[in-house]
């Protein structure tokens, strides 16, 4: 390993002879976990609506991906670590997105990109755009703009892969005694229905329909 | 297209029907009002006997104080000229109006969706189900009694945000403090979700089993191709039933992008639609906002200045460059070669977006065109960038993508017959665009109903005649050629003065009316059907989305070929999202 690799592992607090430097470097466990992770950090090819183009913008070849591991995008879920909402977020689709998010095996990100996923964005008033994608999975980073440029986008990526850095092994929710539960797939009636958070009959709950007035 | 040369005229059409067709006399309208009961026969009689034979727009209004639900057809010549509309009336409480699915197929989704968001039932269809909302929603959202769990006023801007500004969130006045809304005797105990048993309907067993012959004993399957697929353009679920690998079946399933833009749009007012236009076909924002600027103009009759007219061309023809060179790209994306061709176009693309960057601000939602000019000026050194590209980078680089994709072994043999559209076919399933110029049909709105300046410039209608996946990359090669020659005309005439029409309104007083503003965007006729009671808001406010009426053909595209071929086809057919689905 050369002088810069050893540097980002290395507090070692003693001295690493010069002949061993190219051979040896002293880090901790946690360290090079997170290294390996936040290296090669593989996105979800999981496109919605136009922050998808400039989420494919930053993946070609001005704003390359590749630079930060991350140009395997796959679209399944079973292979990748990383899932950009990219675009709003709609009723109809939330039982797939939820889905997906369950079928990601663990260590597993999301990153909300762009207004619309972060809470709704231009469309927040319409009847069937969910106001954000953190009312039903849970986000680690969210990048605003409309779209986000991709050099927002990279910056999001990179705090992505700064929080990596700060997990540690005895904390990260994966390797936790009790398995965790995945999220309950919302269901599509009348409006979209939450199984958490199921709708309760009121009888003084207000017609959505306006009186004439 | 009709072999007749001698055409009667929509009058004399009318004046057959006597009573049932009457000329639309409210002020600012213009066409016929049908009787329901002989919509039919009237619409039968334009296409047969005075050469209406592409019916482009069927849309629906809701007239809440008249108690009237009105359904729009927009129909015209592939011979060229203007747009026809014309209109029937039904009761809003009974809305019942028969299909023209017989006469013209390409009605088929757009009258799901008059279905779907406004209630009106179409007597006849083959498979009248909701397509942008789900089966089993409650109520029809484009209703003008129809309020939106978010609801707080008829119109923008807000009493409580202007001029008072007092701001609150609207979750906190919800009472699911969420966006959702349900019947008041909803209860979700004993209640099961009818999910896509309607959608699995339709595609039942063929008879017989196998049709080949094989004597093998083999079982139907029904396969979901998306939403998440990798090679979908966007949220696109199609359900197809396969024998083997051969498609008996195939049904397309949107909505999974559908952001309410016409429900929105009937809040905002007119300018505050111009940048929810952007993220229609979010690939070609300038060409959007170029429709929506027409169409609003018709209105309120006035027409930008010279320098305004050329740089609106500029801007929609290069976006017609960079459209069709990430279509390309995507398209040979889905033949297989993953991401090579993509980064090439997309290399391009970067620079043409780079313009629209220095123009507006924006890559992509670029909110550049107002009603009666442009926002704002080119800036310094921009049209020098644009004569460099236009001269120098982009004749090149297109020879380059010509010469290393078309023709290749693999883009011939996976393109040529696949997935063929006839004339016809083309014509009746409403195709636009590329889709209906690669099938023989040589109708190109800016020369066959000119917009702005297009009528002075010199270029060629793009035409191929097999009708296949090969010629419709084939047409967009052509276009982005000719593009390129219109570009070339219009840097060296552009000439200097201002670029807005009087001074530019915060907020715009249109006069009632309607007006159908088109344009030839890059993946077809992008239309915008505006009607204007004379508020700051608009009453109706329907696109006409390419994208959406293109996938009436795809079953019957996809039919007969095997299930690597029909993601060809959909990428040849060059979908977004944004647009299907608004």
């Amino acid at each position: 390993m050369g002088e810069n690799e050893s540097n980002e592992f290395n507090s070692p607090g003693y001295d690493i002879p010069d002949e061993l430097q190219a051979q040896v470097a002293v880090t901790t466990l946690d360290r090079i976990y997170n290294w390996g992770r936040r290296s090669s950090v593989w996105p979800m090819l999981f496109g919605l609506a136009c922050c998808a183009i400039e989420m494919v913008c930053t993946a070609a070849s001005r704003f390359d991906l590749a630079r930060f591991g991350m140009e395997i995008m796959r679209p399944s879920p079973r292979q990748t670590d990383l899932m950009i909402v990219s675009g709003t977020v709609t009723k109809k689709m939330v039982p797939q997105i939820v889905r997906l998010y369950n079928q990601m095996p663990e260590p597993k990100y999301v990153l909300a990109m762009g207004a619309c996923a972060s809470g709704g964005g231009p469309f927040k008033e319409g009847y069937t755009v969910v106001s954000g994608v953190d009312q039903f999975i849970p986000v680690d980073v969210y990048v605003p703009g409309c779209p986000p440029t991709p050099q927002a986008l990279l910056h999001g990526l990179i705090a992505v892969q700064k929080k990596v850095d700060t997990e540690s092994l005895r904390q990260v929710r994966w390797y936790r005694k009790q398995a965790s539960e995945p999220i309950p797939i919302p269901l599509l009636g009348p409006d979209l229905i939450d199984p958490r958070n199921p709708p309760r009959p009121q009888a003084s709950q207000p017609a959505p329909v306006a009186e004439q007035a | 297209m009709t072999d007749k040369i001698a055409v009667k005229s929509a009058e004399d059409v009318a004046a057959a029907f006597g009573e049932a067709v009457q000329p639309d006399s409210r002020p600012g309208y213009a066409g016929y009002i049908v009787r329901p009961e002989r919509l039919v026969a009237f619409a039968q009689a334009l296409r047969d006997e005075a050469g209406y034979d592409f019916l482009t727009s069927v849309t629906g209004v809701d007239y809440l104080p008249e108690g009237k639900m009105e359904v729009v057809y927009h129909t015209f010549r592939t011979s060229g000229g203007q747009v026809l509309a014309y209109k029937v009336q039904v009761p809003r409480d009974d809305a019942r109006v028969p299909t023209l699915y017989p006469i013209y197929p390409g009605v088929d989704l757009q009258e799901r969706e008059a279905w779907d968001l406004l209630g009106i039932r179409f007597e006849g269809h083959p498979d009248l189900r909701r397509v942008l909302t789900w089966e089993g929603f409650y109520g029809h959202p484009l209703r003008k009694d129809w309020h939106e769990p978010y609801f707080e006023e008829e119109g923008k801007p807000f009493k409580n945000r202007w001029p008072d500004g007092r701001v609150y969130r609207i979750e906190d006045k919800v009472p699911y403090h969420h966006n959702v809304q349900f019947p008041p005797d909803f209860s979700i105990e004993g209640w099961v979700p009818e999910g896509d048993a309607a959608v699995y309907a339709g595609l039942g067993k063929v008879e017989g089993g196998n049709g080949d012959g094989h004597g093998l004993e083999t079982d139907q399957v029904v396969v979901n191709l998306g939403p998440q697929h990798p090679s979908t353009h966007g949220v696109f679920r199609m359900v197809v039933s396969l024998d083997g690998e051969t498609i008996t079946g195939l049904k397309p399933v949107m909505g999974y992008l559908h952001r309410n833009h016409e429900k929105i749009g009937e809040r905002n007012t007119y300018l505050m639609n111009m940048p929810f236009t952007d993220r229609l076909d979010y690939f070609s924002s300038m060409s959007n906002n170029f429709g929506y600027a027409l169409a609003v103009e018709k209105l309120m009759g006035i027409k930008p200045p010279e320098r305004a007219e050329y740089i609106r061309v500029m801007m929609a023809e290069l976006t017609r460059l960079s459209n069709h060179l990430a279509a390309i790209g995507f398209l040979l994306n889905d033949l297989g070669a993953y991401f090579t061709p993509v980064l090439y176009a997309l290399a391009e693309r970067e620079l043409i977006i780079d313009v629209f960057e220095a123009v507006s601000g924006s890559r992509m939602m670029c909110n550049y065109f107002r009603f009666g000019g442009l926002a704002r000026d080119l800036p310094e050194g921009t049209l020098e960038r644009v004569r460099e590209l236009v001269f120098e980078r982009l004749p090149r680089s297109i020879d380059e993508l010509d010469r290393y994709l078309t023709d290749n072994e693999i883009v011939r043999v996976r393109g040529i017959d696949v997935g063929v559209l006839t004339a016809e076919k083309a014509i009746a399933y409403s195709a636009v665009g590329p889709v209906l110029r690669a099938s023989g049909v040589p109708y190109d709105i800016r020369k066959a109903d000119p917009y702005s300046i297009y009528d002075r410039l010199d270029f060629d209608v793009a035409v191929r005649y097999n009708g296949d996946v090969y010629d419709r990359y084939l047409v967009r090669m052509d276009e982005m050629r000719q593009s390129v020659r219109i570009l070339q005309q219009v840097v060296k005439d552009i000439p200097g003065g201002e670029i807005q029409t009087g001074k530019a309104p915060y907020q715009v007083r249109v006069p009632a009316g309607e007006a159908y503003g088109r344009v030839d965007g890059p993946k077809g006729e992008l239309g915008y059907y505006v009607v204007s009671n004379g508020k700051p808001n608009p009453w109706r406010y329907h696109v006409r989305a390419p994208s959406f009426i293109n996938l009436t053909a795809l079953s019957e595209l996809c039919r007969g070929n095997k299930v690597a071929d029909c993601v060809v086809i959909l990428g040849s057919i060059d979908i977004v999202l944004g647009e299907v689905d608004r």
